[in-house]
């Protein structure tokens, strides 16, 4: 069927159009010009999105057309505003939206059915805890910010973890998939309470446990944050038992308590979260100047190119929003917003329209994860939760991120396009005739 | 599982529209609160990093520009540099990442970036060139004439202002003490932060401009508004009333006198009781020939009462009391420039603009034009008038007698050979002892028998003595020098 192609390519050079006329707005902002080099980039931008595009149309035929004209309809807003930030940084995301790309195409190419994933779930579970504990090593491993989530191998720095949370959805995917129906009708009765018995959740219980350990060891609150989420609620889908989503919640809830009590560093966030004025020139400066930017922005925005981004730390990572929402004002912010409503709306029908358990399961989990995360970070930036660095997925500046988050979308693409093709009639020999 | 898939959808949204709710809450609610935080530098950070114009005198001399910022490494990638430092602090004012932005740099930030919709629309044919879209602001005020003001008012603290009454172009525009706008503009935020607090800690406040945002007794200069509201009246003219010959004037309700400098008797007709400076007679035409209401009614005419609409923020407005009606007393004070009555530098300067311009005050202003990179002229400014508290001939006659102040009175030191020059002393006592005083004159020059070309007003603070002949010593001849320094750049003199 060639009509959702279609579509995808015409929505492709929609955001084409709208990407390079942003480029050159936000050159015009900022430096009053058109940019010298809009010929080299209008080829560039062309050339990466149809290649993602002609890759889609030979390999997975019948995926869902909006997943990616709407990722890189993000991807080109974040490099327009990485570029206003910073020439240098918007130099290094093109390279990596460029990797990013080769990797979705690489993707599609090696795994031809979703199925063939399912095999390799204890290697995926080992992989990912091992990718998790690689900033941990001496030597490769790298504190940034307060956070020890880098590895550094020779010139490229990198965040394992940001892969391994695509590899642990997988993990969680296959093993529930499998378990569900035991996990659903065992009972572990402790008191009043009908638990899940622990001898079937046991790999992922392990798994998970390692997992948050980590995370909460390396300071890295948004992803354990996400972790713990897409844990629960790929368990709750799968067993289809709110009792564990209640459960899942209590637990979380007394995480957060212990959390809060123990950490300072969470202490500290959340002293932030609850009255950034205190300290205004000090911890609080960075969501204060965000919330700056974003009231200077108003309902239509200063501009692109016209804000004042520099200012705010971070602002081509986890305050690219705050940076969108002041140069493209109510409206961008709110388009940034519907923009993730629009693919996790996408990813879960690929998650409804599966057949097979795993490719729900993995599709509901890569669409949780991008969901919550730009949900995660964004929350943060507008100050209605403690702000947990995170990504804003295709958006923020950052290879690992970036290039993750277009080979989960290269898997929800896959798993699309295998219900879509098995939900086809076989063409009878009458037709061929 | 579908039906759970579903339900997490609806999960996913209603966090979303969270997101959405405080968005709005942010950007549109609290967007007011937030602009406003004195915290908050995100205009002048919007245009710090963008190309910006120059501001220069109107003799030409560079006063403020943008240039490139020797410091790769830097997140700035210009400086906003004032070659002239603190001549004109008050003028240019300051274009701080820390502080903000004052004065021009403040009323033509817009023009000065280059996003007034006039020239973004011309600035659009320009897109495919590499050209800077900004503008460059042309003051009236002029280097020249500037600097001998600040010459001549010296170490003293005080102000000078003076224009051209036709247009309401200002030509000087000093005070004592200024700042150097080079201080809170550097971007080496540290010394930005010290220069801030020392200055704001100075004695005499060096970052207000004194001259329209400060305000002082105005003394016996303020008998030119009395009389001016006396001959608009019809009731006051050359020749009558003739006030008694008198050592003092008793209102009403006071057994206090209003006495005369030195205790001398004096009094006449308006022209007699202007040059001499007569406190009973000033006090007794506020009183008794205008009466409560009309002098009320007649200063806001002069512009009392109200800021003057000066093309820079933060003007003040000059006061003088409104509730006379039942208090005689106060009245007479008033009337002679004491008591609640207070006025701006600027205001006293439009007030000689007044009656040296056939009774209309003209905006007052310190644009000329704006150019565009190429040099093409934007935006000019188009004098308008303000106020007209005098019909001409009134005016006229008001004229003269300010002449006769010059010529023969308590302002002979302000005299210019070959200039028909007019003027009114003033000497606003501090009640201190020994004697201080605020020392002030107003008045204009011109070509003889032509309409003055040059209006002026100087106020020099805190001086010993308080007889009327101190603002005559000490004020005119700055004054004077100031007039002539006009005068020659006007090609007059």
């Amino acid at each position: 069927m060639t009509r959702r192609r279609n579509t995808e390519l015409g929505l492709m050079l929609l955001v084409v159009i709208i990407t390079a006329g942003a480029y050159v707005l936000a050159s015009l902002g900022s430096e009053s010009r058109i940019p010298p080099d809009i010929v080299p980039f209008l080829v560039l931008v062309l050339g990466l999105l149809l290649g993602a595009h002609v890759a889609v149309r030979r390999l997975a035929p019948e995926s869902d057309p909006i997943l990616l004209p709407t990722a890189a309809l993000l991807n080109g807003i974040g490099y327009v505003v990485i570029a206003g930030l910073d020439q240098k940084l918007a130099a290094a995301q093109a390279t990596w939206t460029a990797v990013g790309i080769v990797a979705f195409v690489l993707t599609l190419v090696v795994v031809k059915r979703p199925r063939s994933l399912e095999r390799y779930r204890y290697t995926f579970a080992l992989g990912g805890i091992l990718l998790l504990l690689l900033p941990m090593f001496p030597v490769i491993g790298r504190t940034v910010n307060g956070s020890r989530i880098w590895v550094a191998l020779g010139p490229i720095s990198f965040q394992p973890g940001e892969i391994a949370k695509v590899v642990l959805a997988i993990f969680f995917a296959a093993y529930l998939a499998d378990q569900r129906e035991l996990i659903a009708t065992s009972v572990w009765k402790v008191g009043p309470f009908r638990l899940p018995d622990p001898k079937y959740l046991g790999p992922v219980l392990v798994a998970w446990a390692v997992t948050l350990l980590v995370m909460v060891y390396q300071k890295d609150l948004g992803s354990s944050l996400l972790f713990f989420a897409l844990f629960i609620v790929m368990l709750w889908v799968a067993t289809q038992r709110t009792s564990f989503l209640v459960i899942g919640f209590s637990l979380f809830s007394a995480g957060a308590f212990f959390a809060w009590r123990s950490f300072s560093h969470v202490q500290t966030r959340v002293s932030i979260w609850l009255d950034p004025w205190r300290n205004p020139a000090g911890d609080g400066y960075q969501i204060i100047q965000g919330l700056f930017a974003m009231a200077f922005g108003g309902i239509t925005g200063t501009g692109l190119g016209l804000g004042g981004g520099v200012r705010i730390p971070a602002s081509e990572n986890d305050f690219i929003f705050a940076v969108i929402a002041e140069e493209l004002g109510l409206a961008g912010g709110a388009l940034v917003l519907i923009a993730y409503l629009l693919m996790v709306g996408s990813g879960l029908r690929i998650a409804t329209r599966a057949e097979q358990a795993f490719d729900k399961l993995l599709a509901t989990g890569l669409t949780l994860l991008l969901g919550l995360q730009a949900f995660i970070i964004v929350a943060g930036v507008l100050r209605v939760l403690p702000l947990t660095g995170v990504t804003l997925p295709f958006v923020s500046y950052g290879g690992s991120s970036l290039v993750v988050n277009y080979v989960l979308l290269a898997l929800l693409l896959r798993i699309s396009d295998r219900s879509e093709r098995s939900k086809q009639p076989v063409p009878t020999t009458a037709a061929v005739a | 599982m579908n039906r759970n898939i579903r339900r997490l959808g609806a999960v996913i949204i209603g966090l979303y529209l969270v997101l959405f709710v405080k968005l709005n809450w942010i950007q549109v609610v609290q967007k007011e609160s937030l602009d406003n935080n004195p915290l908050n530098t995100a205009q002048v950070r919007r245009d710090f990093n963008r190309p910006r114009g120059t501001i220069s005198s109107a003799d030409g001399v560079l006063l403020a520009q943008s240039i490139a910022n020797p410091d790769r490494s830097s997140e700035f990638t210009r400086l906003r540099v004032y070659p002239e430092g603190e001549l004109f602090g008050q003028v240019t004012g300051y274009f701080s990442f820390t502080f903000g932005s004052s004065a021009v740099e403040r009323e033509y930030n817009d023009e000065l970036a280059g996003t007034t919709f006039d020239q973004q629309v011309r600035g659009f044919s320009d897109l495919f060139v590499a050209r800077e879209n900004v503008g460059d602001v042309l003051l009236t005020v002029r280097r020249d004439v500037q600097q001998v003001a600040r010459e001549q008012l010296g170490d003293r603290s005080g102000s000078v202002v003076a224009l051209d009454p036709r247009s309401g172009d200002i030509l000087a525009f000093w005070s004592s003490p200024s700042f150097d706008p080079n201080e809170i503009s550097t971007i080496d935020s540290k010394a930005a932060n010290e220069n801030w607090k020392r200055l704001t800690t100075t004695p005499g406040n060096p970052l207000r401009a004194h001259q329209f945002q400060d305000r002082y007794f105005p003394g016996s200069t303020f008998k030119v508004v009395t009389a001016g509201i006396g001959l608009q009246s019809g009731r006051v003219t050359d020749v009558d009333p003739s006030y008694p010959v008198s050592t003092g004037y008793i209102a009403k309700n006071t057994t206090l006198p209003i006495r005369n400098f030195g205790g001398e008797a004096c009094g006449g007709t308006l022209p007699e009781i202007l040059r001499t400076s007569c406190n009973s007679a000033f006090a007794e035409m506020g009183t008794e020939t205008i009466g409560p209401d009309d002098m009320v009614s007649g200063v806001a005419r002069w512009g009392f009462n109200s800021s003057p609409p000066i093309d820079l923020p933060g003007a003040v407005r000059s006061v003088f009391p409104t509730d006379v009606g039942n208090n005689p007393a106060k009245l007479a004070q008033s009337s002679i420039g004491q008591n609640d009555v207070q006025a701006s530098p600027l205001q006293m300067a439009l007030v000689a603009a007044g009656v040296a311009n056939g009774g209309t005050i003209m905006k007052p202003h310190v644009l000329n034009e704006v150019r565009n990179a190429q040099g093409a002229v934007v935006k000019s400014y188009t004098p308008t008038p303000w106020l007209r508290p005098l019909a001409a001939g009134f005016a006229d006659e008001l004229r003269q007698d300010m002449i006769g102040v010059v010529t023969s009175g308590t302002a002979t030191a302000m005299a210019i050979p070959g200039f028909e020059v007019g003027g009114k002393t003033g000497t606003a006592q501090l009640g201190t002892e020994p004697p201080r005083s605020h020392t002030w004159i107003i008045g204009f020059a011109g070509p003889p028998g032509q309409p003055p070309t040059v209006a002026v007003a100087v106020v020099v603070l805190d001086q010993s003595g308080a007889s009327e002949a101190t603002g005559g010593r000490v004020a005119a001849p700055i004054a004077r020098a100031v007039l002539l320094a006009a005068l020659q750049a006007q090609g007059l003199a």
